[in-house]
């Protein structure tokens, strides 16, 4: 039964590291702003043109 | 390819930067055409920068630029006051700095700010937080400087809004947030690692499987749990602390209790008779506690309670010395020096107009939208936005002792917040307490004479079962879940207290302009002799060619289809305009300008014109004869009527105004007579407020300008009453749009009945604390019980506060 303990052990340490990643993340103010880089990640990169353009201008 | 034919479609009379029709216009930069020279600059500058993607990220990018700022303008950014007053971060190298620009719409603008170093070299990284329309700014101190950061911020059409209010927002508010967000990742792991150790348990395998297995699985259990009762629970143990220390019961002292006992039991259990001990139902119950209180702290980004003057008041201000122009803060101000206010620009101080027609527009300070015109010699308060040329005024009195900034000291605005209201919940769980910890003891005390074992377990079963969760429940999600349909009503709450104050309201205070009347919508009327189709069609022709909101609001109510080309057009601003319009002479503008110099042919009726020279009436002459003037009434707001007699029978309703009383009669016919007060200060409300609280009552106060402020934070509830929430309001517990004006009745209703579900499910988790507290008393609990029963009671509670409030929201149409 010692291989549950072993199974124990590593999903714990898994898990732990998962936490520890996930207070990481809320004290880089990731949560701070949950809007902004849902936009920012579809710029393109710089100097690319651009093909598909919105015109809801006029 | 598109976006070739994009660029045609916009050189066509459309505005190339911002899409304003232009046609006619000739303001051109190769082969675009734009509205305005400001939207040129701006466009020239993207261009030059190589920046055009800017145009074709979002259509909705770019806005109307009010103007070409002026070289001097930021000038004061120079100061080094000002510089450590607005600096975040400031070292040898590099500087820090947050704005707020109102400007920010569209993802255009995060691409172009995010880029603002292609036209600033200086600029090290720049951020833009979207929803709260703030941008933080890095840059080098040897290649920039914080003025030439605003400027190339002001020349791409994003002017960051500078008040004195700015460095006050440097203490970032999420901070408290952020430790909940922590302490809910940790409870959550904690509940499901000692859930997932606690599966043999749960099936009852308990017996079968491997005794030392099952020792490492419960001591694992207790190593989970300690970061659970100490990190996680902390806030709930220096709440009840506190509360104690202060001789006050809250809510938080039993939870604590029970907190406590599960664990110390848990542990108990675990070392000495080697049980499984309840560590899956303390880390539940703190996750499920710590979920309700980030369900109720829903803030809203974009909205700003705390305003004050502070955030309206421009930082700086030009001062002009022996005909030289400088910039200096409004805080350096002295009394008696000359100050310079251009067009748009807001009168930081009291003042006395020294040169120049003063046209001054106060809709922020009293709702009012008609520009007030000022002459020579009188005095301007603090407070009005100048419209027209430039004028230079004389300082009367310093910022802080300024007539509308002295209403801040004023007692009312001491307090911070109106906390200290005794809340339904510490109400019951006071008593709650007392009875819980009068049971544990009496059970104890019982068992102690026969079995001392079970005196303990009884001892502790009590205050586990009694934990008050439920009830700690109810409320978080209860009024969570009001303010969420609260907000989706545009009707935003400080915070969920509110509610429980709005449940109390008894009377409720009405401001008149600007609140109960809508200031963009003017009702029109002509008084004099009645005007044919071809006299209207002259006027319209005529005040088509000013800018003055006035003549925009004469010529939106003509229907007048054709038009001609007056010739003579001349406007005197402060007077009126005239000009010839297919031979005929019109004039157009206050009495002096009319009539004054020419010979009147209505000279019978000109004293009754006389009565009627404020400064609101304009009045038309055709061909040198008078023919009457229009008047300018505000309307009600949509639904006003009906919402005042349904509010009439429940509550104490009075009307304060600052006005006179020439509306008298139009009013009374909505309120009672004899609850209309005319004619009062800012401190006349405040005062009037507090007159009606020492009655007993509990008042409600409605406004919107800066000169309601006072009033505001006297009240229980402050309602400011808004056309655009995100702009300027003054500090108040509710933000509400003017739109949803009509709706008050029904979010006081809606109040009313959260307050009442908040009740019905104490007496719920009241039943559920009894059946547990009588097997507990017994002795003869469980740990498989406790561990069915209390999720399922907290549950359940949840679910029933959350479906019910979204019942009687979808009763009222509010969801």
């Amino acid at each position: 039964m010692s291989v549950i303990l072993v199974l124990i052990g590593a999903s714990l340490i898994v898990a732990t590291g998962f936490l520890f990643a996930f207070i990481w993340s809320v004290k880089n103010n990731q949560y701070e702003d949950r809007f902004t880089p849902s936009v920012r990640m579809l710029f393109d990169e710089e100097d690319s043109k651009k093909n598909s353009v919105k015109n809801s201008k006029l | 390819m598109s976006q070739m034919s994009l660029v045609k479609d916009r050189i066509n009379s459309f505005c190339y930067h911002c899409g304003e029709n232009c046609d006619g216009i000739e303001v051109r930069s190769g082969d675009k055409s734009f509205c305005c020279e400001g939207c040129k600059a701006v466009y020239e500058i993207l261009d030059g920068h190589n920046l055009c993607d800017y145009y074709s990220i979002d259509g909705e990018a770019g806005l109307k630029v009010k103007e070409v700022p002026l070289e001097k303008r930021f000038d004061y950014l120079d100061d080094k006051d000002i510089i450590a007053r607005l600096v975040e971060f400031r070292d040898k190298n590099i500087s820090s700095v947050t704005f707020t620009i109102p400007e920010i719409h569209c993802s255009s603008c995060i691409w172009l700010l995010e880029r603002i170093n292609k036209v600033n070299q200086g600029v090290i990284n720049s951020r833009v937080d979207f929803l709260q329309k703030r941008i933080s700014i890095v840059f080098d101190n040897d290649k920039t400087s914080l003025k030439e950061v605003v400027k190339s911020l002001v020349s791409v059409g994003y002017e960051p809004s500078i008040n004195l209010d700015t460095e006050r927002k440097k203490q970032s508010s999420g901070s408290t947030l952020k430790a909940l967000y922590a302490r809910i990742g940790v409870a959550g792991f904690c509940l499901g690692n000692i859930m997932l150790l606690s599966f043999p348990e749960y099936l009852s395998i308990g017996d079968t499987y491997d005794q030392g297995l099952k020792t490492v699985f419960n001591y694992l259990n207790i190593l989970l749990g300690i970061p659970v009762i100490t990190y996680c629970s902390s806030d709930y143990f220096s709440s009840a602390w506190k509360g104690l220390r202060n001789k006050f019961i809250n809510i938080d002292v039993p939870i604590s209790l029970g907190l406590l006992a599960l664990f110390l039991r848990s542990v108990y259990e675990i070392l000495v008779h080697e049980n499984a001990g309840f560590m899956d139902s303390l880390a539940g119950l703190v996750f499920f506690l710590l979920i309700g209180k980030l369900f109720q702290s829903k803030t809203y980004e974009s909205v700003n309670f705390e305003r004050d003057y502070r955030s309206y008041f421009p930082i700086s201000v030009t001062t002009v010395l022996k005909g030289i122009e400088s910039c200096i803060p409004v805080s350096k101000l002295r009394v008696g020096d000359r100050i310079l206010i251009r067009n748009n620009e807001i009168i930081p101080v009291d003042a006395i107009l020294f040169s120049g027609e003063g046209y001054i527009d106060y809709s922020f300070v009293t709702g009012e939208s008609i520009p007030e015109q000022k002459v020579l010699g009188e005095i301007i308060y603090a407070g009005g936005k100048h419209l027209g040329s430039a004028i230079e005024l004389e300082v009367l009195r310093t910022v802080s002792q300024s007539y509308l900034t002295q209403l801040w000291n004023d007692k009312a605005f001491e307090k911070s917040h109106k906390s200290g209201i005794e809340t339904v919940t510490n109400l019951v769980s006071k008593y709650f307490t007392l009875i819980i910890l009068l049971i544990a003891f009496g059970s104890a005390a019982y068992w102690m004479q026969t079995d001392t074992d079970k005196a303990l377990t009884a001892f502790t079963t009590v205050l586990i079962i009694a934990c008050p969760c439920a009830l700690a429940l109810t409320s978080p999600f209860a009024l969570g879940n009001s303010l969420r349909i609260f907000g989706k009503n545009k009707f935003y709450l400080r915070n969920s207290f509110v509610i429980e104050s709005m449940s109390k309201i008894d009377s409720i205070v009405f401001d008149k302009t600007g609140t109960i009347t809508n200031p963009k919508d003017l009702r029109i009327d002509f008084i004099g002799s009645e005007l044919n189709d071809e006299e209207k069609a002259l006027v319209k022709s005529l005040v088509r060619n000013s800018t003055h909101p006035l003549s925009r609001k004469i010529h939106d109510s003509l229907n007048g289809s054709y038009m001609f080309k007056p010739v003579k057009f001349n406007e005197i601003i402060g007077e009126g305009l005239s000009g010839i319009v297919e031979g005929r002479e019109i004039k157009l503008g206050n009495l002096r300008f009319v009539i004054g110099d020419i010979e009147c042919s209505f000279q019978k009726s000109s004293t009754d014109f006389r009565k009627n020279a404020i400064s609101t009436n304009v009045f038309l002459s055709i061909d040198g004869e008078v023919r009457g003037f229009y008047t300018f009434n505000s309307k009600f707001r949509h639904g006003l009527e009906t919402l005042i007699s349904d509010l009439g029978s429940d509550y104490e309703i009075s009307l304060i105004s600052g006005d006179n009383c020439h509306e008298r009669t139009m009013l009374s016919k909505v309120f009672d007579e004899e609850n209309l007060h005319f004619d009062q200060l800012p401190s006349d409300k405040l005062r009037f407020i507090k007159s009606k609280q020492n009655k007993g009552k509990n008042v409600m106060m409605l406004g919107d300008g800066l000169n309601d402020a006072g009033a505001l934070k006297q009240s229980n509830i402050g309602i400011s009453v808004t056309e655009d929430v995100t702009s300027f309001s003054p500090a108040c517990d509710i933000i509400m749009d003017a739109n949803e004006f009509s709706k008050l009745g029904l979010f006081l209703s809606f109040a009313k009945s959260t307050m009442k579900i908040i009740k019905i499910s104490f007496v719920i988790s009241f039943i559920y604390n009894a059946v547990g507290l009588y097997l507990a008393a017994q002795g003869t609990f469980s740990p498989l019980i406790a561990a069915i029963l209390m999720p399922f009671n907290s549950i359940s509670i949840v679910l029933f506060v959350v479906g019910m409030t979204n019942l009687s929201a979808k009763r009222r149409k509010l969801i």
